[in-house]
Parts: structure tokens; sequence; C-alpha cells
């Protein structure tokens, strides 16, 4: 940072301590401050202004260079000047080929990497005629029940060109054997496929809620999926460990990336405990954060992220390759802090968090539609999301510079702050018994629920400010908006091409299969990966196998805290 | 002193966002109300069994999957079946405009989706039980 | 028009459990009439295994109560739970969450589970707890289980006005064993000791015996001085399902142990007692309440400025309250 001696430090000193007499002091008698204190929305204190001084104890080697350890700066020494954050908008919903159809529609559009969103049903391991799927078949999501969906999901599209994320929890690893078994089909080498299934298991169990088993288990798939992608898909990301769904639940930024570090670090333990080497494993391992509202504050969370990941796996798990050690995260603009009245300012706000997002060095980006309160987003919203992310990238110079923000004394001071209280945070954790014991015991729910409940008061009092919503409402709104609609046939299709797998397959050699899957299961030692692989090729929906092994492991309840 | 306010929050189907259901919980609960929560991924008939055991003045069903459209007229129905209709019904979490009116015609008494300032919601649902009078 | 009590009196002796619940929802009414339907309800009850079931919070009750209730659903037999919760001190209110720990049993017809708050101590919480004990008792339960936070003399006192009281007691949540810091070591006619698939559990287990040998209340005598009943320490895991079948057949055997003896007869005359006592507690109290707030409101600047004593206030108040 900028090096400070004794003399000039004490002369910044006096500078400052006379800038608050005078030139401020005079200010404020005339026009005060509009409050007393300014705090960022996550909560940290916020001065006046900075200088020197503020960062004048940062080592300066925690800042670093772009693409160097501890990698503040960014994972990669050129960053967007080799190449744009992939643009990569969600999409999901109906049948595979409804799907397909938005997948190709939005590549036209300029998107650079697909993004699946499932169903409810195909979420939660239930086949699309299952009672509990009533009503949610192709709703929020796409319906897949079997690996004849994939295929539908992705015909006509190049996996071996494009990078594909599934946005799958509980059943990533279903959907994961189905990607493979369809790569295999169309002849694709495995490593030379890019994408990711999202796979983080511990934070359905603390925000998202989405899981079918208890949490060792789960755990287990996760490694399983971990290890399979390292020894078979070099370039998969079997992983996004996510803060995002932490924040949308309610948690403040500092806990988002706190926690998903909680995570992160029970993943890295679980899969070295196999005897892997952390460096086989660990570049491939991906994250996922929301940006959130407050600009600065966002900015300096990512870089905060970046150098807190670097010296954990440095330090704590002795890597060694740089690879191992650079944090590299998708991002999506924050969902919960867009309206329904007067909807269209959500394109405002989205493009403000998208700028966070870029110039925070995000490797990926999805930008939320201005219908997100509504529905699932139409291909009108999509676009104009789309064009949010083109324009920063084409008409703003801001990808021309890495990590533009290094250096400003307030964004340094900030990252350092957000440094220290995530390393204490994580100190707390192992201190109290580590990830899953606090997950148990509610406590990461109890920290989320908390801040959601201010959160809620905040908004009610008017402390913090929506506008539509408390501060320059409309009350005679009409709101006009034209939402996706769902297709009331979308059941019938996805159980029909359902019920034709179940009668063209090999049932007698699909049974032998699943027991010999509840064999694997049993057996903590073996990768559940290759027995699903061949399941889905023998036909089996997602709902044989998640009832097959819940047979073996159970459901998972929780005990809600508030 | 007047018995408190019994109130049973539901969560129905797969739908797992329960941020919104966990601030209302507090919210009733701190305005001096006795709140019983379901937990997640509760079936219809699940709910309206433990609405009945329960007899609370309020079933409160938060939906943010979009499937209220079928969820809803179960759960009415249930409690008609089961002598429960004086049970007063009302939904939280995210409901299209179009949707609204359906839901009231089968007889869901409010709607109280997403921004609505937690007062409101206390104010509504004391309305709603001092409407409804004694049981 | 609310359907009359007396009706769903009727209706409840015939096992109606919706008439079951919307008569709990008036044990606090002052209506003379439902009044006295709740004390034709009483005089009708007196079947059912009455079960008291408490424990600190974390001490793992709520779950073991959720597996002990499958447990006696295996023979048929109907059970009800009476879930009692802290209400909030601040605001009144709570959040009740015990049912959510026994999901696996809300479609089965012989269970039903009602939650209940505390209220603090101004509400009638042993009026209720009991009375809705007595209406799941005519409407044909088998067993019926007051599960309790024994944090709280109302809360402990209601555990006891049963014919068998069980202690809960975890391991691990402290050095000592938490019925002792709660004082409710010699309530029990059971002790139970939860998560006992902990390698821990052996020490809390142990640690029980010891305090209850060194105890008064390890054996309980009749007349002749014959022991009656030895309070047992029994292990239980609700996890792997451990040990519940020796708990619920330890349940029956009290049972069985005091159905016919003397000592039997005592309880149910000290429980006979404890209600009736409440009872008139809390119809005092509301009486109190009803024809005195406005009148201490008058008094209290008075009071406040020292310029009036609490007592002769008091006094005052009391004289002039009719009965």
């Amino acid at each position: 940072m900028t090096t400070l001696n004794n003399i000039n430090a004490a002369q910044l000193e006096e500078q400052l301590e006379l800038w608050e007499k005078e030139e401020v002091s005079t200010f404020l008698s005339k026009q005060p401050e509009r409050e007393e204190e300014f705090f960022t929305l996550g909560g940290f204190p916020v001065k006046r202004s900075y200088t020197a001084l503020d960062t004048k104890d940062i080592p300066i080697e925690d800042i670093g260079l772009p693409g160097q350890y501890p990698f503040t700066r960014g994972p990669y020494p050129t960053m967007y000047r080799s190449r744009y954050w992939t643009m990569r908008q969600i999409a999901g919903f109906g049948t595979g080929e409804d799907t397909n159809k938005r997948f190709k529609y939005l590549i036209s559009q300029g998107q650079t990497g697909l993004s699946t969103d499932f169903d409810m049903p195909t979420l939660m391991g239930y086949d699309s005629d299952n009672e509990m799927s009533d009503g949610e078949v192709g709703r929020e999501g796409v319906a897949v029940d079997t690996l004849a969906d994939m295929e539908a999901l992705f015909d006509g599209i190049d996996l071996e060109k494009i990078s594909v994320s599934m946005t799958i929890n509980p059943t990533a690893w279903i959907l994961l054997a189905m990607y493979v078994a369809l790569a295999k089909r169309k002849g694709y080498d495995l490593n030379k496929l890019s994408g990711t299934i999202q796979a983080d298991i511990l934070k359905e169990y603390m925000a998202q809620k989405e899981y079918i088993y208890p949490i060792a288990p789960s755990v287990r798939i996760v490694r399983d999926c971990i290890t399979y992608c390292a020894d078979h898909m070099k370039r998969y990301n079997p992983i996004n460990i996510s803060g995002y769904h932490t924040s949308e639940a309610g948690s403040s930024p500092l806990h988002e990336i706190a926690f998903t570090m909680a995570n992160a670090v029970t993943y890295v333990e679980e899969v070295t405990k196999t005897g892997m080497d952390v460096d086989k494993f660990a570049p491939r391992l991906a994250f996922f954060f929301v940006c959130q509202a407050d600009f600065f504050e966002e900015i300096a969370k990512f870089r905060a992220a970046r150098r807190v990941w670097a010296k954990i796996m440095k330090n704590q798990f002795g890597a060694k390759k740089p690879e191992s050690m650079r944090l590299r995260f998708h991002c999506q603009t924050a969902a919960a802090s867009l309206t329904k009245p007067q909807y269209k300012v959500n394109i405002i706000r989205t493009t403000v968090q998208a700028l966070a997002a870029v110039l925070g060095g995000a490797q990926s980006l999805h930008t939320n539609g201005m219908d997100e309160a509504f529905a699932i987003p139409t291909e009108e919203a999509m676009k104009i999301a789309l064009r949010t992310q083109q324009v920063i990238a084409d008409e703003t110079n801001v990808a021309n510079v890495i990590d533009p923000m290094g250096g400003s004394y307030f964004l340094e001071n900030l990252t350092s702050e957000y440094e220290k209280k995530i390393f204490e945070i994580l100190d707390e954790v192992k201190q109290n018994g580590g990830t899953v014991k606090l997950i148990e015991e509610g406590w990461f729910q109890k920290h989320i629920a908390d801040f959601a409940y201010e959160t809620a008061l905040r908004k009610q009092s008017g402390q913090k400010p929506v506008i539509g919503v408390n501060k320059y409402v409309e009350e005679d709104e009409k709101v006009d908006i034209e939402t996706h609609p769902y297709d009331p046939t979308t059941a019938d299709r996805q159980i029909a091409r359902l019920q034709n797998v179940r009668a063209t397959r090999d049932n007698q050699k699909l049974n032998a299969l699943l027991e010999q899957l509840v064999e694997v299961a049993k057996d903590e030692t073996q990768n559940i990966m290759p027995i699903t692989i061949e399941l889905v090729e023998a036909g089996a929906t997602m709902g044989d196998i998640v009832e097959k092994l819940r047979t073996l492991w159970g459901t998972y309840r929780e005990n809600p805290v508030f | 002193m007047s018995s408190p306010i019994r109130v049973l929050l539901a969560k129905v189907g797969l739908d797992g966002h329960d941020r919104g259901v966990k601030v209302v919980a507090r919210t009733l609960r701190d305005a001096g109300m006795d709140v019983i929560y379901t937990g997640l991924h509760r079936t219809p008939l699940e709910v309206v069994n433990a609405a009945i055991q329960e007899d609370v003045d309020v079933l409160g069903i938060s939906l943010l999957s979009g499937a209220h459209m079928t969820i809803c007229p179960k759960i009415m129905d249930l409690l008609k079946e089961k002598d429960a209709a004086d049970t007063i019904v009302v939904v939280g979490g995210v409901v299209p405009d179009e949707d609204v009116a359906f839901l009231k015609e089968i007889g869901v008494k409010e709607l109280l989706l997403q921004d609505t300032p937690p007062a409101k919601i206390v104010e509504t649902l004391t309305r709603l039980v001092e409407e409804r009078g004694p049981r | 028009m609310p359907t009359p009590s007396a009706e769903l009196f009727s209706r409840l002796k015939t096992g109606d459990l919706r008439a079951a619940s919307r008569l709990m929802s008036r044990a606090e009414s002052h209506d003379p009439a439902t009044i006295a339907t709740l004390g034709e309800i009483y005089k009708s009850a007196g079947r059912a295994h009455i079960v008291g079931l408490t424990g600190v919070p974390g001490s793992g009750k709520s779950t073991l109560v959720s597996r002990l209730v499958s447990e006696i659903r295996k023979n048929g037999r109907k059970v009800g739970v009476i879930a009692i919760d802290p209400s909030s001190p601040f605001s009144g209110g709570s959040i009740l969450g015990d049912r959510i720990r026994m999901t696996n049993l809300v479609l089965d017809e012989g269970v039903y589970i009602r939650s209940m708050a505390t209220r603090g101590s101004t509400g009638g919480l042993a009026k209720s707890a009991l009375t809705a004990v007595d209406i799941l008792d005519t409407a044909g339960f088998d067993v019926i289980i007051i599960e309790t936070v024994g944090v709280g003399q109302d809360e402990v006192e209601i555990a006891r006005a049963s014919h068998t009281t069980m202690v809960v007691s975890a391991p691990g949540l402290g050095d000592d064993v938490q019925a002792i810091k709660a004082g409710i070591l010699e309530i029990a006619d059971i002790h139970v000791v939860s998560k006992c698939d902990r390698p821990d559990s052996n020490r809390t287990i142990t640690d029980l015996k010891t305090m209850l040998a060194m105890g008064i209340n390890i054996s309980i005598k009749d007349q002749s001085n014959k022991p009656v009943w030895q309070v047992p320490v029994v292990g239980t895991s609700s996890e792997t399902g451990e040990g519940i079948d020796k708990l619920l057949a330890t349940m029956d055997k009290h049972r069985e142990a005091h159905l016919t003896s003397e000592l039997g007869e005592e309880r149910l005359k000290r429980i006979a007692e404890y209600r009736t006592f409440k009872t008139a507690e809390d119809l005092l109290r509301n009486k109190f309440f009803d024809s005195t707030s406005e009148r201490i409101s008058a008094l209290v600047e008075k009071i406040s400025k020292r310029e009036l004593d609490p007592f002769t206030a008091s006094d005052e108040l009391l004289g002039n309250i009719a009965f």
C-alpha cells in the first residue's frame, strides 16, 4: 500500500484533524449529514472519507497483482482483457424441448454459456408423475426424469463447444451422470466438456432447503462427484460452492462469504480424507456469489473472498499449485432486492449490481430479469438483462483495466476488514465443533433468520429505502406486465415421455443395477458415479434412483430456527 | 385476559423458500400470537389435519412456487370436508395478480404477498379474527 | 353461531376429534354452560394412562416423544400429546415447535397432537392442559402424554399431575445432570437418558443412578413399607431406536404397579387437589383482574410517589371483591 513513514503519517493525521475542525465543521453547521453514522448494508461502519492512513497497515503482498497469490485482484493476470466474463443467463421451463428453444434463442442473442434451471420435482428427486410433483412439473424450471429428457434439452447443441451449468443440488450427481451418458452417446471427449453442477448440499441445509437425505451421505455424494470429475473430466467444475442462497435467505454479505468458506473447507476436508491430493481436485472447485445492492461493499467482499480462499488453501491445506488457490466465481445479481411495484426500476438495480460484479472480477454472470418478482423470466426480460452485460462489456471500457478499484483507500480498507471478520467467523465455527455440527444445531440458520428479520423491520420502518415499496410509492400504479405463461400441457407431455421410457427399458436389468447401487452406497469407499451412469443409460428415472437410496439413507427433517 | 390468536403457518409442496414464513412467525409471536409452524414439504392433508387438531384461528399458507392454483383448492376442499371451513385462510408469498380473484372465490380471505410490511400482517389477522367473532 | 358445548360433548363421547379440538379451545371460557360441560367431561374421563414428560431444552424430549408414540401405536393404542412450550416473556406470544418433530405421525388417525404455550404465570396453563387431557381421555385415547420444558414451576407441576412422570436428560449438556440443576430429580418415576448413541451417555446414566442412590426416592414404599416402585434410569436413542421398547415397557409396568395400589390412590388424590387448587386460583385471579385493574390504575400514581403503600392499597382492593 502507499507506504507512509512515521513522519508523513503524522502529517496526514494532522491534516485530517484540521480538516474535521475547519472545512467539515463549517459545512456541518450549515448542512448536517443525512445520518448520524453511515453503514454498509452488511453493517460495517464507513467513514466520511478514507486516506492513506486507512491502508497503512495492510501488507502490500496482501494486495498483490492479478493472477498472483493471494489473488485479491483477480484469478487471472489478464482477466477481461483476454476474455470477458461468461454471460450466462439461466433458463429452464417446461420440457427439454421447450428449454432447448430458449437456449438457442439466448445463444443467438450473444449469450456465451448455458445455465439450466430445473423444476421443483427434478430438484427434489421426484418423478413427474409422483403425487408430490402435482402442479409443479416444468413450472419453475425444466423437467428432467430420464436421459431421454437430457437428449431433448441439449438437442443441436455442441457440448464440446459451449459450457453448461446445471443449477441442481441433492440430485446433482444424477444429472451429472445423465450429462456424461449423453456425452458418451454423442462421442464427446469427457475431458473437453466444460461446465458445472452446483451440487453444494451443505448450503441447502443452511439456506435453500433443497435436500433429500441426511447430511453425511449427502456430503459423500458431493465428494464422489468431485473425485470422479478430477479423474475423468479435466475441464469440469464438479461444484459451485454457493453464497447466493445464503444471502437470498436473508444473511448479511459477511455471513454469505464466511458460511460459504466454512462449507468449502468441509468439502476439501472430505475429499482429502480419501487420499486424493489437494492439488488434483482443488483447481476445479468453483464458487457462486450474489451481487447485492451496496456497490462498494460487494466489490470489497469479492476481493476479500479471493484473498481468504487463497490463504486457506495455502496455509490450511498446503496447496502448491496456484490454480488450487485462486477463487473463481459465478455471480448473480440479487433477486431479493427486486420489486413488484414499478418493476422496470429493476433494470436499473440489476445494472448497478452487474457493474459491481464486473468491478469485483466475476468469471461468469447472470443478470436478473425485470420480471423477477412475478414469474420466471420472459425472453424480453432476459434479452434486456443480457444487453445490460453487453453494454458494460462493450461500451463502458471498465473491462480494460484489471481491478480498477485496487488501491482505493476505501476499498482496500474494507477488503481487509472483511477478510479479518471472515477468518474470525471461521475460527468460531472451528472452535464450536465444525460446520456439520453447527448446521445440526441451527447456528448458521439462526444468524440468517436474525438478519432477515432485522431487514424486514428496517424495510417496514423505511430505514432501508426500497423505491416503489416504501419510498416514491405510486399508490394507483397499474401494473401492466406480460409474464411467462405456464403451459398447462407440460405435465402431460412430460409424463408421456416418462412412461414411454419405463415401458421400453429392460426392467430386469434395471432392478439388478438398483441393487448394485445400494451395495455401492453402503460402501463409503466406493464412488457412486459409475453405477449411476449405468443406471441412467439403462433408462432409470430420477425417482427410481432417489427412492432406492431413500430406503437406505432415510429422509432429512430439519429443526427450524427462527 | 383473552386467549392469544392461534395461527398455523404452512409450507406446502416442494417449495423450500422459508425466509418469509420465518419472519412472519417471529412477527406474529412478537405481537402476542401463538404460532405453530408445519415445517417444509408438507402435503395439503397433513396441513389440514394439523389445523384441525390445533383448532387454529388462522391458517397461513406460504407459497412461492407458483403451485397455489393446485394446492389452495385442495386445502379449501379438505377443510370443508373435515368440518373446519370456519378456519380463516390467508396466503402469502408469490401469487400473480390474475390468480387473486380465483383464490378469493374459493375462500381465501386475504393475500399477504411479498413486501407486505409485518405490521400489516398482524393488523390483518387481528381484524379477520375479530370480524369472525367467537367460535 | 358457535356450536353449544353440550352438543360438542355428545359428539366427543363418540370419538369425534373435531369436537375434541374445539372443546380444547374453550378450556379458558367464562361461559357457565361451557364450564358446566367441562365439568361433565372431567367426570366422564379417567380411563387413560396420563404420562408427564419433562426435560430441559436440548434434552431431546420431543424427538423421544415422537419415537415413544410410534412404539405405543404398534399394538394399536391411541395416543394424545399435549406439547407445552414457553411463551415469550415480552410479548406473550410463542412459536410452538414440538409438532414439527412429529411429522411422521400427522396422518395417523390414532395420534392427536395439541400444542400449547405457557403464557407466563398469569395464564391458566394447568387448567387448559389438564382439561385437554380430560377431553382426549373422553374421546377414547389410551395414553396421553403431557410434554413440558422443565424449567418453570408451572411446567414441572403439570408434569407431576400425571400417573407416570418421566424426566429426560441428555449427555453432554453440561457437567452435572440437568435434572439436578433444574431441581426436578425427585419428581421422576422414571428417569430417561436420551441420545444414548453418544459415547458420553454412560457417564450420565451412572451419575443419575448415583444421585438417586444418595437421595430419598429410590424406592417408593407403601404403608406397610413394602417397595412398590424402584425409580429406574432408562437409556434411549431416538436416532437408533434403542431403548424405546424398554421405556414403554417400564412405563406400562409403572401404570400396573400404581393402578391397584394405595399409592396410586394417593396420587390420584394429590392430582385432584392440585387441579382444584389451580382451577380455583385461576378463577380467583380472573375475578381479581376483572374487578380491579381499573382501580389499580387510579392508585398507581400515588403508590409510585410513595404517598400510598402497596400493602394498604392491596387490602383496599381485596376488601372490595365480590365472590
